[in-house]
């Protein structure tokens, strides 16, 4: 034999155990995840079979999940570049206060909702201001801009809500919130279309690469040259305009705007950014493990719904699903380390 | 000789801390220019003042084949032909091999679409060539947390060679490397010039340097110390000169002019 080919030898070993373990390590949270939610539908199917085999259980997860599913999938991009947004709740709240006044001073519900987008990348740029500029820690920055513009909804609006009724008569009604044949809702395509949209930029383009970097290590991606402050602007943004859309299609789908909306929105979206496994830690992170996982908290809590338990029951599990998931991906990666 | 770049009265100060003072620096066309000093003479912050990543405080100029650039960027560094491995290594450890290869200047199209086949397939091709990786755990998609530290050293090396520099600046490149790994490090310098292009060599190590460098600058404290071409002097004298920047702050013997 000669010596080239007992060099070869190890390599095409690895050949041979090959493609499918590959994909499997490489895969590996996303294989993770989806095991997680087929363990619990399973659960859910034995203990609840009643309401885990009818039709109604999916049409309203399809309906509700998507109302955080849609900011829960840009904010993946927040948390892999290593910073984190708090603000959204409010965030959602203050796009569809700035579609209260321009709707109320112009009657036009297409510009009020060009206007409450507007105004979610607005307090996105805000927030990117804070972190990139001042140099705040973003979880310090935007808890205060979650008070500030809950409060400025508050002031503004003087607690007063808006009916929604004027926008069924817009195309923004059947184009966001439809159900098709009466079973899927359109917040269900737009939350796929977010994913497909979202995973595209992260994985195929070169902004997803530096958020990538950013996140992992910030030194270096500077010293290579990659614009890290418009990178972590750009997701605060992102994130600001999701708020922005889901609080529009919470309030057309309830047709009614509370100016209190987005409470109760924070740890459902955070918990299904963790538990899809994005890290803490900045620099990995899936959108597929998100929207997964949105689903999954989307399960647990028709589930807490359908055992008759009470709403108290959802902030324990949730708050419990983000502090098991954080600490497996902290002793995973002191593993790795 | 045509000087490739040029720092004028550059200062670089960091608070309280002033890491160059007043330096006046050239690197010709063609030249290896081998940068000695303590630790903390300000050598790394020469190196990222050249690379666009610190700006020389009001006062300093740099020049580009003879022009003055204003406002040197990473990217506009990059642009015009200057490469880096830097002593920090600069990696992305949770990334694969072929993201850190092309960090920071992902292929792309015009619209800023990765061409992922074509980054992997030149990180094949690389892994073959230059860094020739013997661990056949290694891929293209590997994450670089894994790999050993000359292998980490490997990926800064090979991303600084890959894209073909006028002007190749290396911080402490054979850091940690094995005596064949160095060997490879020091025959890439000498390739360097044989291809006629230029570079920054420094390391602690002056029996790495002496042997390809043209010209010898020695920083001490934030200024130039002293240099010299290399024909100038044998290992010996530059040995005993090194001693005496130690305890003088100067290049020159007592009573020599430079
Ligand atoms: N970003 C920074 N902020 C503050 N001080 C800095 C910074 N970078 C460098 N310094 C200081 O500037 C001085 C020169 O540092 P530099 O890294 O350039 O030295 P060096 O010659 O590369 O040393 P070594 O051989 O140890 O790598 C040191 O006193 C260092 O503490
Ligand atoms: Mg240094």
């Amino acid at each position: 034999m000669s010596s080239t080919e007992q060099a070869a030898r190890p390599l095409s070993q690895t050949a041979q155990r090959g493609p499918l373990a590959r994909f499997a390590r490489t895969y590996s949270l996303q294989i993770g995840i989806v095991f997680v939610a087929i363990v619990i539908w399973l659960l859910f199917l034995a203990g609840s079979p009643q309401t885990f085999l009818s039709r109604n259980i999916y049409a309203a997860f399809m309906s509700s999940t998507p109302y955080f599913a849609l900011m829960a999938i840009p904010l993946t991009l927040v948390v892999i570049t290593g910073e984190i947004d708090l603000s959204f709740p409010s965030v959602m709240a203050f796009g569809m206060t700035a579609f209260d006044i321009v709707f109320t001073a112009t009657g036009s519900v297409m510009l009020g909702f060009i206007a409450c987008l507007l105004a979610g990348m607005l307090a996105g740029y805000l927030n990117g201001v804070l972190v990139v500029k001042i140099g705040m820690p973003s979880l310090v920055a935007t808890i205060g801009t979650q008070f500030f513009w809950r409060g400025a909804v508050m002031v503004i609006t003087n607690g007063q809500g808006l009916g929604m009724g004027a926008v069924q008569k817009s195309i923004l009604y059947p184009g966001l919130v439809h159900r098709i044949g009466g079973f899927v809702p359109m917040q269900f395509i737009w939350t796929i279309i977010f994913a497909v949209v979202v995973w595209f930029f992260l994985n195929r383009h070169k902004f997803g690469a530096h958020v990538f970097l950013t996140g992992d290590n910030v030194e270096s991606a500077k010293l290579m040259g990659v614009n890290v402050g418009r990178t972590k602007t750009l997701t605060f943004v992102i994130v600001g305009f999701a708020a922005a859309f889901a609080g529009f299609v919470v309030s057309e789908d309830l047709l009614f705007f509370w100016p209190t909306m987005g409470d109760g929105y924070m740890l459902n979206t955070l918990a299904s950014v963790f538990l899809g496994g994005t890290s803490v830690f900045g620099g990995m992170g899936t959108v597929f493990g998100t929207f997964v996982a949105c689903f999954i908290i989307g399960a647990i809590n028709a589930g807490i719904v359908a055992a008759g338990m009470t709403g108290f029951w959802t902030n324990l599990i949730y708050g419990f699903i983000i502090v098991v998931s954080v600490s497996i991906q902290t002793i995973l990666g002191k593993r790795l380390r | 000789m045509a000087d490739v770049i040029q720092l004028r009265n550059v200062s670089k100060t960091f608070g309280e801390v002033r890491a160059l003072h007043d330096v006046n620096f050239e690197v010709h066309s063609n030249e290896i220019v081998g940068l000695l000093g303590d630790n903390g003479a300000g050598k790394s912050t020469l190196t990222k003042i050249i690379t666009g990543y610190h700006q020389p405080d009001p006062g300093g100029e740099l020049h580009w084949k003879g022009e003055r650039i204003d406002h040197l960027s990473v990217q506009k560094a990059r642009d015009l032909g200057i490469e880096v491995v830097y002593q920090e290594r600069a990696l992305a450890d949770k990334q694969s091999l072929w993201r850190n290869i092309f960090l920071g200047r992902e292929m792309s199209n015009k619209w800023g679409v990765l061409d992922i086949a074509g980054m992997k397939s030149e990180t094949r091709k690389l892994m073959q060539t230059v860094m020739g990786f013997t661990s056949s755990a290694i891929t293209a998609d590997s994450m670089v947390r894994t790999f050993s530290g000359g292998e980490r050293q490997g990926v800064a090396i090979t991303r600084a060679l890959y894209f073909e520099a006028e002007l190749v600046l290396l911080d402490e490149p054979t850091m940690g490397l094995s005596l064949t790994e160095t060997k490879k490090c020091l025959d890439f310098v000498n390739e360097i010039k044989n291809t006629g292009k230029s570079a920054i060599f420094i390391d602690h190590n002056i029996f790495h340097v002496y042997p390809v460098a043209d010209r010898i600058v020695v920083l001490d404290r934030g200024t130039i110390a002293g240099q010299f071409m290399k024909n100038e002097l044998t290992l010996q004298e530059l040995i005993d000169r090194l001693y005496l920047v130690a305890q003088t702050g100067s290049l020159a013997e007592k009573g020599e002019v430079r």
